[in-house]
């Protein structure tokens, strides 16, 4: 029984948006990848690139099929399952760049702790759809997201991972304070951290701990490492100036000045070759594209839906913010990829996975449970 | 589920989504903010920046730590090298430039060439070294030709330099440029591509504290690379200092006492296990390690009969020989099959199961009592001995000692010897243990290995009462300010497994050994202290008993090794040395003259050098 309404009520425009950031994202990861390159054709990169679009493409119309309430039903077997997952590279994992992170099966390379924030906001929008009150929660009703989000991001910290660790505070964060929270308990909570924190950091934490938090967040503390890409990163931003120095034209990025050119900090090469012009246009895209997705939360008939819409757009929020921030000086260097934009196979999949359950929310926006 | 209301539910919907709204369109004006200040305020100052592409990032080598010996004399420390290097982008045309250089510092041009082929694939902006270590002539005229070279750069580098060379060679060990895969590996953070690590002795041991940090400058430089602004520094921080328990002087007397023969000498301070001595012979140059050593060099060590690459204190082992019958005497004692009053009579030889095992002394000791047998080194006496103590009895009292495992120096590749027991026997073989091999390990021969430094330990534990030390190298680390980082105080790894009274015996007859009219190193006796000693005389190579030997037409290498503990003076010790000269054939005459010679140095006492007698022992 297929509704023709499903059809009818397809998002274009979601999709529109999402094809002119990933054409964006493809143009500029050619420009990276490309400048430099000796062998024949395309870059190897390149090419990879293309099959992970390729395959988020189909995964995203997969995600489409099913009912996302059916998501509802499934939330705590999905979420036991990542966490196992999680558990089981904890246990079998292999290395890559430092930490533990990749689990293998029958010769594929996954990454659970991109599959835990989906997970994860699939969980929280199920306990809260249950919870939600015009007063806000209480201490009582937090207690169960608070076991369900500090689980995964105590093994994805420990992996260690920090960034993702963090990604994942900071949605839930959003989605908890979407579907409001008391008063009184915010306030509680924001007058606790601000007493513990300042003990932690004087008494529980040995000198090198602080160090390596101190440079997290002012790079310039460490001028040879962070520091130097930072500022690396910010003579190719600034020297597009307003309207670049044209495609494949940039010398930051030619003479490979630039660490990470083609994942996180590919926003430079952006920068570089077409200025403040080319900028403001994805960051428009990117605007409409979270105004879009909060639209979504807004039009959805149900509560869960619009819950876990708001979720998947402020995970698609967060990576933009902190990727941009980071590349332009603004914030702490965490590796945090550039959604649609930067190289790499696990955020084009987790990405598209979610632009496929904010097109399914929408399409089925006028369901109610 | 808490049903809302249905208008209320859209209500606080939309509230909650304008807030969200709000919070995201305030944080994309804020990065379109910062988008304006980078590319339309500072986009003229980093555009200008970009195209000189004259940020570099200057690194700047720690000094590695330096090492000094017990007195504070300074042992290894670091000099500074002249580097020539190439920086091709701001070269102009390579080949004109390279050519120039090539004939003003008289080096072939292909080899400069060379070196910038093998490059490869390194960033353009990025110092290729065409030459390490140039001489002070060669620099002077780079200096002088400056103007005429444009991207050739003299870069000084922080270089290990041994200040005695040759000498503990060993024991400081050496330096070597670090590979692709221990860099990959991520076991050592601060360490980058090009840097040298220490890579045995205390060097590669202590390369933690004497490593230091590496520091760096980000500058901004002009079209000729020369340095214009420095934008941001962070000073490297020098490594810490170790302070040994060497005694460079004892050390170099060692090493002179041994000359052209191959073996090793430790010295003990006995009442901490502070190492005095550490000497192997044949050594090796630590310098000719610096900035790789030559295939030439490389090959010589590696062909050199005598191992100069090996540290025999440590990792070779030889059999104890009659040094072991300190040992047996011990076990003996304590397992009371004899005692200090008991004789045996020695006639030259020992029939056991219809085969005689004879004695070095072939008429005989006639009468002794375990103090005499020690002194004048019998077999016959340790023979009984040992077979009444049994093997495996033999082998609890040596790993009591420390014998058969690690003494626990901060030294990699030491080796830990081997105490055989029947189990081993079983295991290694898959054959019972015969009677009579116990005889043989009684007097150190048969399955026994021991190392020097093993030796020097076991016989320091006698001097001082039974204490076992792990042998010191380090007593402190010191940053440059000289403030301690890290302090090593000794430490006890076991005791003799030997009463008050045992111990007084064996070392009345170790002090016979020297002091005594019929002690096997007599010769080296003198009057102002006493010592206590034992020689040995190792066999390399299996003689069949009763065999006649003519040593003097033997080939060298199968004559056997010599060896000798002692400590001194032998009332109140206060060092403690074990010597081995290899195919030395003698304890009493190779080995046992250079622990004399030490002592007299150490405790300081004056007089010509003695002639010391001949005096043969088995």
């Amino acid at each position: 029984m297929f509704d023709r309404r499903l059809i009818e009520h397809f998002d274009w425009g979601l999709l529109v948006l999402i094809l002119l950031i990933a054409g964006t994202g493809l143009m500029v990861l050619y420009s990276a990848v490309m400048a430099g390159w000796q062998g024949n054709g395309l870059h190897y990169l390149f090419k990879r690139q293309l099959i992970w679009m390729g395959g988020g493409a189909v995964l995203m119309t997969g995600v489409l099929v099913f009912d996302f309430q059916k998501l509802n039903k499934l939330n705590l077997f999905i979420y036991a399952a990542c966490v196992t997952l999680l558990v089981g590279v904890f246990l079998f994992g292999h290395s890559g760049g430092g930490s533990q992170r990749w689990i293998s099966f029958a010769g594929v390379s996954v990454q659970p702790s991109e599959l835990m924030k989906i997970a994860l906001i699939i969980s929280l929008a199920s306990i809260y759809a249950t919870k939600v009150s015009p007063e806000g929660l209480n201490f009582r009703q937090l207690l169960k997201p608070a076991v369900f989000c500090l689980i995964p991001v105590g093994l994805i910290v420990n992996q260690p991972d920090l960034g993702t660790g963090l990604m994942l505070l900071l949605i839930a964060g959003s989605i908890t304070l979407f579907v409001k929270v008391e008063k009184k308990v915010l306030l509680i909570l924001g007058a606790l951290s601000g007493f513990v924190l300042p003990v932690v950091w004087f008494f529980g934490l040995k000198a090198y701990q602080k160090s390596r938090i101190l440079t997290f967040l002012d790079p310039d503390r460490d001028p040879l490492g962070t520091g130097y890409h930072i500022i690396q990163s910010k003579i190719a931003i600034g020297s597009g100036m307003i309207t670049g120095k044209g495609f494949l034209q940039g010398t930051q990025n030619a003479l490979a000045f630039l660490p990470e050119q083609h994942t996180d900090f590919i926003l430079s090469v952006l920068a570089e070759e077409w200025g403040l012009v080319g900028c403001t246009v994805l960051l428009i895209l990117y605007f409409l594209l979270i105004c879009w997705g909060l639209n979504i939360a807004y039009n959805c008939r149900n509560l869960f839906g619009s819950i876990l819409a708001f979720g998947i757009t402020s995970m698609i929020f967060w990576q933009i913010f902190i990727n941009v921030g980071m590349v332009m000086g603004l914030m702490p260097v965490v590796g945090m990829p550039l959604p649609l934009v930067s190289y790499g196979g696990s955020s084009v999949i987790t990405n598209m996975v979610g632009f496929g359950i904010l097109l399914n929310i929408s399409m089925r926006r006028f369901y109610t449970s | 589920m808490v049903e809302l209301p249905k208008t209320n539910e859209r209500d606080w919907m939309k509230q909650r989504v304008m807030a969200a709204s709000l919070c995201v369109l305030i944080v994309f004006m804020l990065l379109f903010f910062r988008l304006v200040y980078l590319q339309l305020i500072k986009g003229e100052e980093y555009h200008r920046l970009s195209e000189t592409n004259c940020v570099r990032l200057k690194s700047i080598k720690p000094s590695r730590g330096l090492i000094f010996d017990r007195h504070g004399e300074l042992l290894v420390d670091n000099r500074p090298a002249f580097d020539l290097v190439i920086v091709l982008e701001d070269t102009g045309p390579v080949p004109d430039t390279v050519s120039l250089l090539a004939s003003l510092i008289d080096e072939p041009y292909v080899d400069l060439m060379d070196q910038i082929q093998k490059a490869g694939n390194a960033a353009f902006y990025k110092p290729i070294v065409l030459r390490k270590d140039i001489s002070r002539d060669q620099l002077a005229i780079v200096e002088a030709h400056k103007f005429d070279l444009p991207g050739i750069y003299v870069e000084i580098e922080p270089t290990r330099h041994y200040i005695y060379p040759g000498t503990a060679s060993h024991l400081l060990g050496y330096l070597g440029e670090v590979n692709k895969k221990e860099l990959e590996s991520g076991m050592l953070p601060h360490v980058r591509a090009g840097d040298h690590i220490g890579r045995y002795g205390v060097e590669k041991s202590f390369e933690s504290y004497l490593q230091g940090r590496r520091g760096g400058r980000q500058v901004e430089v002009d079209v000729n690379g020369r340095v214009v602004q420095e934008l941001k520094t962070v000073a490297p921080v020098p490594g810490q200092n170790l302070h040994l328990t060497l005694d460079l002087s004892l050390q170099q007397l060692a090493e002179d006492l041994l000359e052209d023969r191959d073996g090793a000498v430790v010295a003990l301070n006995p009442a901490n296990g502070d190492v005095l001595v550490m000497a192997s012979n044949p050594g090796f140059d630590q310098n000719d390690f610096i900035g790789g050593i030559s295939t030439r060099n490389w090959q010589a060590l590696m062909h050199n009969p005598g191992r100069p690459m090996i540290n025999k204190t440590i990792q070779a082992e030889y059999p104890p020989a009659s040094t072991y019958k300190i040992l047996t005497a011990i076990a003996a004692l304590e397992e009371k099959v004899i005692d200090g009053d008991d004789t045996t009579f020695c006639p030259g030889f020992y029939m056991f199961r219809g085969r005689r095992y004879h004695c070095w002394r072939r008429h005989g000791h006639g009468h002794l009592n375990v103090v005499n047998a020690l002194a004048q080194s019998c077999d016959v006496f340790f023979y009984l001995a040992g077979e009444k103590t049994g093997v495996d009895a033999l082998a609890q009292y040596a790993n009591g000692c420390g014998l058969g495992r690690p003494t626990g120096i901060d030294l990699d590749h030491e080796r830990q010897g081997l105490i055989p027991t029947s189990a081993w026997k079983r295991k290694r073989f898959n054959e019972a243990w015969y009677p009579g091999e116990t005889l043989s390990i009684s007097i150190g021969q048969g399955f026994n290995l021991v190392t020097p430094l093993q030796m020097a330990v076991f016989t320091a534990a006698i001097a001082n009462g039974g204490t076992l030390y792990r042998p010191r190298i380090v007593t402190a680390v010191k940053d440059v300010n000289g403030n301690v980082v890290k302090e090593m105080g000794p430490e006890i790894t076991g005791g003799i497994p030997a009463g008050k009274h045992t111990l007084d015996l064996v070392r009345k007859g170790l002090t016979e050994v020297v002091e005594g009219d019929r002690g096997t190193a007599r010769s080296i006796r003198i009057k102002q202290i006493e010592m206590a000693g034992k020689t040995g005389t190792a066999q390399v190579f299996s003689r069949k008993t009763g065999e006649k030997f003519d040593n003097e037409n033997q080939k060298r290498t199968l004559r056997d090794h010599a060896w000798f503990v002692c400590y001194a003076p032998a009332q109140n010790p206060v060092i403690a040395i074990a010597v081995i000269i290899e195919h030395g054939e003698h304890g009493s005459s190779a080995a046992a003259p250079v622990a004399g010679t030490l002592v007299k140095k150490y405790l300081g006492l004056p007089g010509p050098e003695e002639s010391f007698d001949d005096a043969s022992e088995g």
